[in-house]
């Protein structure tokens, strides 16, 4: 593995195997989207064989009402849980930052066990919950939502809070202690003082909510009502049914949109860690 | 930081909320699993809490047993082809400069920011019968029966619908999840420690081997825990990329609320996977408290 050359000692990205190692780990990692998005623009049915170029799997996917209503429901939930997330997520972090009080540790570790829990158990306890409750089954769109919504926000501003305590940790108290002593009510430091300092930690954190959110299959499953669908819930029907490019053309919309979502995170995390 | 009694009406404003919300929509559906759990199927809906442990006892009947084991070995052998996949990815962005390794990281993480069953149908498109590689392959066997050797017809390989897919399918979603953590730990290491093992004659490998994963260990153990707990739990993959034979606990999980209708032995596995999950994170905490210790000079 060790051949000498011209490089230093610790540089493994240079050496040969190593760069043969991380072009087949990326290869494995792409090669199935890049065909997936590819195939999208195939006019072909067959989806192997590529018959040229053409836009008519995305002009079927927003013909299809189904999935077209799909997508806005992933979009509409993605939202919603990103906004109750960001209010919920920092909330929490400013708890947990500013106050000590009894049952703080188990507290905290228990408020961030929606983040571990598998996915299963969340989902068949969502179920199970919504349907002794007597949760309203026939809300009138798009009340129907409701319950994904709910469970949405449950499992996602646990991950918000994380985000946006991170940020706080960098900043420094004093600020807000001056803002009192100026004769701000604990109130106005936070709209004012701390808000503002969390800000790059809520943009990301609401990114993330957005993205969990529009990437949960799982316990969309199990929490949406009979008559409601989601995107992935719509695309598992029809990847059981059959492989056609229209699905392809869905999902490209997605991956674009979720890229956008993470470079838009990523920056505005960089932001975060470099002013504190 | 501030006693929450010196200002009790702020304090109560900010952690109301979300400490009802969790409340109500995770602690009270849990309780409800787990009361199921040791509950009785009474009539059609009805279950009675009886405080039986016969869900549980279920649990352990040949057929369930072949599930969970088949679920934790095919968790297992992601888990390690994870760790020996991503180990060098985790070496070479320890070591690139500050540029190279932002990129990597965006590259590693992307795929795990895009829908989990757009991933999984991606990899479907690729390996089915008439997919991409079967379909290059039977290309590469006709260019070679052309060229006139006996090649016989060709049979596609059955790349999917069996534990072979599954084990593709889960390293596919969790190799960030072993990334990640990896590349925390090897990052934090004194690169000193490396630089005098390889000048006092160690090879790469020797190096590795005795001063890297040493080092690192409680990093890899938090990799394996952290990749592992979702592998085991996992649903969609196993569910589309398996045969009828590879069913994973989740797949179990799912039919009892579904299918076959018995939520008391669906919510008993359940917990039985909550219980594992939560024991492996506990030991996790518990190395990471004595890693912390060890680290602390």
């Amino acid at each position: 593995m060790a051949k000498k050359v011209a490089r230093a000692p610790l540089d493994y990205l240079n050496m040969p195997a190593m760069k043969a190692w991380l072009a087949g780990v990326f290869i494995f990692l792409y090669t199935p989207l890049m065909i997936l998005i590819l195939f999208s623009f195939n006019d072909s049915k067959a989806n192997i064989v590529w018959k040229g170029f053409t836009f008519k799997w995305y002009v079927k996917a927003f013909e299809n009402t189904q999935l077209r209503e799909a997508l806005f429901n992933s979009l509409l939930i993605a939202g919603v849980c990103t906004v109750i997330s960001v209010v919920l997520g920092a909330l929490m972090a400013f708890a947990f930052w500013r106050f000590k009080f009894p049952f703080k540790g188990p507290l905290e570790s228990g408020m961030s066990l929606p983040i571990v829990v598998p996915e299963i158990c969340f989902g068949v306890a969502v179920l199970m919950f919504f349907a002794k409750v007597g949760f309203p089954n026939d809300l009138p769109y798009p009340f129907n939502l409701t319950q994904i919504i709910l469970a949405h926000v449950t499992f996602a501003f646990p991950f918000v809070a994380i985000v946006v305590r991170a940020r706080l940790e960098g900043f420094n108290p004093e600020l807000e202690a001056a803002a009192l002593d100026l004769g701000a009510s604990p109130f106005q430091a936070f709209r004012d003082v701390i808000i503002p300092h969390m800000k790059p930690g809520l943009i990301a954190g609401g990114l993330l909510a957005f993205t969990l959110s529009l990437d949960d299959f799982v316990i969309t499953f199990f929490a949406s009502g009979p008559g409601t669908i989601t995107f992935p819930v719509k695309v598992y029907s029809m990847v059981r049914f059959s492989v056609t490019p229209e699905v392809n053309a869905a999902s490209t919309i997605i991956i674009l949109i979720t890229v956008v979502a993470t470079v838009l995170a990523l920056r505005a995390q960089a932001a975060t860690t470099k002013e504190s | 930081m501030q006693d929450w009694r010196e200002d009790k009406t702020f304090f109560r404003a900010t952690i109301a909320l979300p400490v009802i919300w969790f409340m109500i929509f995770f602690v009270v559906p849990m309780a409800m699993v787990w009361a199921y759990s040791v509950g009785e199927n009474v009539g059609p809906v009805e279950v009675a809490i009886t405080g039986t442990f016969s869900n549980y006892a279920k649990a352990f009947s040949p057929e369930v047993l072949k599930v969970m084991g088949d679920s934790v070995v095919l968790a297992m052998v992601t888990t390690l082809i994870c760790l020996v996949v991503a180990f060098p990815v985790a070496l070479a962005m320890t070591f690139a400069d500050e540029k190279q390794k932002t990129w990597l990281l965006l590259l590693i993480m992307l795929p795990f920011w895009t829908n989990l069953l757009i991933r999984t149908y991606a990899l479907i498109a690729v390996m089915r019968t008439s997919g991409v590689i079967n379909s290059g392959l039977e290309g590469l066997h006709g260019l070679l029966a052309l060229t006139g050797m006996q090649m016989g017809t060709f049979e596609p390989l059955p790349l999917l619908y069996n534990k072979f897919a599954v084990v593709v399918g889960l390293v596919y979603v969790h190799l960030p999840f072993m990334v990640l953590p990896l590349y925390a730990a090897l990052d934090r290491l004194d690169k000193s420690l490396i630089e005098a093992s390889l000048d006092l004659g160690a090879g790469h490998l020797e190096t590795i081997r005795r001063i890297i994963v040493p080092l690192a260990a409680p990093g890899i153990a938090a990799g394996l825990v952290i990749t592992f707990i979702p592998a085991l739990g996992a649903y969609l993959t196993p569910d589309l990329l398996g045969g009828p034979d590879d069913l994973m606990i989740a797949s179990l999980i799912e039919r009892q609320f579904k299918r076959a209708n018995d939520w008391p032995f669906g919510a008993a596995l359940s917990f039985i996977l909550m219980y594992i999950t939560l024991i492996f994170f506990a030991i996790r905490a518990f190395m990471e408290r004595k890693g912390g210790k060890v680290g602390a000079h």
